[in-house]
């Protein structure tokens, strides 16, 4: 699915990333995991092509990001889905809208009459918020939509940066468990976070390796987390 | 980016695409303001320069085949020389007719000038013969020649003398004219790239999301496209409509007024107004391509 091969990235100061390979196939879950500043938002950025390595190669479902122009990029989001510790929305659009946003821009408004959208919006708990506008909503309620707007598309891959930054211990075990019901339909699941409990806690109920960005580099962390 | 389907897109419009950019209230009325001031102005420019061109043509075309020739000698010999060079016009190629102005005619055209009491009989003013020719031309100088061995009072003006400035005033002013609706044309697209390019960073977060969740460029663009087309489109409706308005209302160019043409439209010249709004909206549509896709390239 996706490939980093060598993979480096520097700033304008240094490098952030040097020399990481790793491989997310399919139906897999991993954590990714270090300090702050340790390059893990860079690292996501690099995923899904929002960011360019600076050494090394990237291959996004078999094609080399080098060699990607920005519509091709756009059809790769379409087959990724991604949630930002920050999320942000169409604030001036309703929660629906927002979280139907991929299928409108990528020419399948159509299907936002099924009934498919209204059984994600109850998935993630916000049927009763669907007319609400984003500023409305609580942290919590936001990083659930995120997560609607993410899977939506039915994506390959689903990436999330630090979902539960933001939330209380027991919505990040709800959205948690929404990750986890996602990754059991066969979906390749990233998850960034420094939270170390958050990954005990995964652990218990699937399969997932623990990636740590560490002195620039990635390494398998072990299995006593 | 100018082809038919995209054309009839963009008119039919897409209202999902519409509503992912948030609507802005004040600066599409300054928008829908700048296009009308210009399209009312580039509607006076283009009446300026048809006018002007009328004009030109008129003196260029229209007096340049007529000459007159004055008879200037004694009053008892004026009658026999003015047969003799109307006799030698009948003769002369390039002359389709020739007549002598009439004492009550003479007196119309010196009335100005000497008021309407005038004794024309007493005075000794020169018999005015009008010439005029046909669609070849005559040559002045052979008949000049002529004129001066057989009618010795005889002076011909074709007319070139002060004919020529008028006409190169007219072509000058028509130029100007062309001049002033290019420069507002480029005003518009000036105007409109900077509304445009202000949207696009008012909208930096709105365009993140969309790309985020995978819009094209294409997608994106449009809907900023599609707005500002429009909006430039029908501010220029409605000043072209205020500006045909006024030129309406101008006062038409009496017969007092002598050989200027009034400032307007004539005949089928009405209808080039009618492309002003449509060259707005090309404009404004190329305007905010340009910017659109120079700011979408910058982001991630």
């Amino acid at each position: 699915m996706i490939e980093l091969e060598n993979v480096a990235y520097s700033y304008g100061g240094g490098e952030l990333l040097s020399d990481i390979s790793l491989k997310l196939a399919p139906g897999s879950f991993h954590f990714l995991t270090g300090p702050s500043g340790a390059g893990k938002t860079t690292l996501m950025k690099l995923c899904y092509g929002a960011l360019l390595p600076t050494a090394g190669h990237i291959r996004l479902f078999g094609a080399d990001v080098r060699g990607l122009d920005r519509d091709d990029i756009a059809v790769v989001r379409r087959r990724v889905g991604v949630v930002h510790q920050d999320v942000q929305f169409l604030d001036h659009l309703s929660v629906t809208d927002n979280i139907s946003l991929p299928l409108m821009v990528s020419g399948r408004q159509a299907e936002t009459q099924s009934g498919d959208l209204g059984e994600l919006m109850s998935w993630v708990g916000l049927t009763n918020r669907a007319d609400a506008l984003p500023p409305e909503l609580s942290g919590g309620e936001r990083q659930r939509a995120a997560l609607a707007r993410a899977v939506i598309m039915s994506p390959d891959v689903v990436l999330a940066d630090e979902p539960t930054g933001n939330i209380d211990w027991e919505m990040s075990q709800r959205l948690l468990r929404l990750l986890i019901e996602l990754n059991k339909m066969g979906k390749t699941v990233l998850i960034a976070t420094h939270d170390l409990s958050l990954i005990r806690a995964t652990k218990a109920h699937v399969q997932a390796r623990v990636l740590r960005i560490a002195n620039r580099r990635i390494q398998l962390a072990g299995a006593d987390l | 980016m100018f082809n038919t389907a995209n054309l009839s897109a963009l008119v039919a419009g897409d209202r999902q695409a519409d509503r992912v950019v948030p609507p802005t209230g004040f600066t599409a009325q300054l928008t829908l303001f700048a296009a009308a001031a210009m399209a009312f102005l580039a509607v006076f420019a283009l009446a300026l320069s048809l006018a002007a061109g009328r004009l030109a043509d008129r003196w260029g075309d229209a007096l340049a085949r007529s000459a007159t020739i004055r008879i200037v000698a004694p009053l008892d010999q004026r009658g026999a020389q003015t047969d003799a060079a109307l006799s030698i016009l009948q003769t002369t190629k390039g002359v389709q007719s020739a007549r002598a102005l009439s004492d009550a005619e003479q007196q119309a055209l010196l009335a100005p000038w000497f008021g309407p009491d005038l004794a024309l009989d007493t005075l000794p003013v020169p018999r005015l013969i009008e010439v005029i020719e046909t669609a070849e031309g005559m040559d002045p100088a052979g008949l000049r020649l002529r004129l001066a061995a057989e009618v010795p009072g005889a002076v011909l003006d074709d007319h070139s003398r002060w004919r020529e400035p008028l006409v190169q005033a007219a072509s000058r002013l028509r130029l100007l004219g062309w001049m002033s609706i290019v420069l507002i044309a480029a005003a518009v697209a000036a105007m409109i790239t900077l509304a445009a390019n202000a949207a696009l960073a008012a909208n930096a977060q709105v365009i993140a999301v969309l790309r985020l969740v995978g819009a094209r460029d294409d997608y994106i663009a449009r809907a900023f496209i599609r707005r500002f087309t429009l909006r430039a489109f029908w501010g220029a409706v409605t000043g072209t409509v205020l500006g045909l308005l006024a030129v309406l209302l101008l006062p038409s160019a009496s017969d007092a007024g002598g050989f200027l043409t009034g400032l307007g439209f004539q005949g089928i010249h009405w209808l080039w107004p009618i492309l002003i709004p449509f060259l707005a909206g090309a404009v404004a549509f190329a305007a905010t391509g340009a910017a659109a896709r120079r700011t979408l390239k910058e982001l991630a």
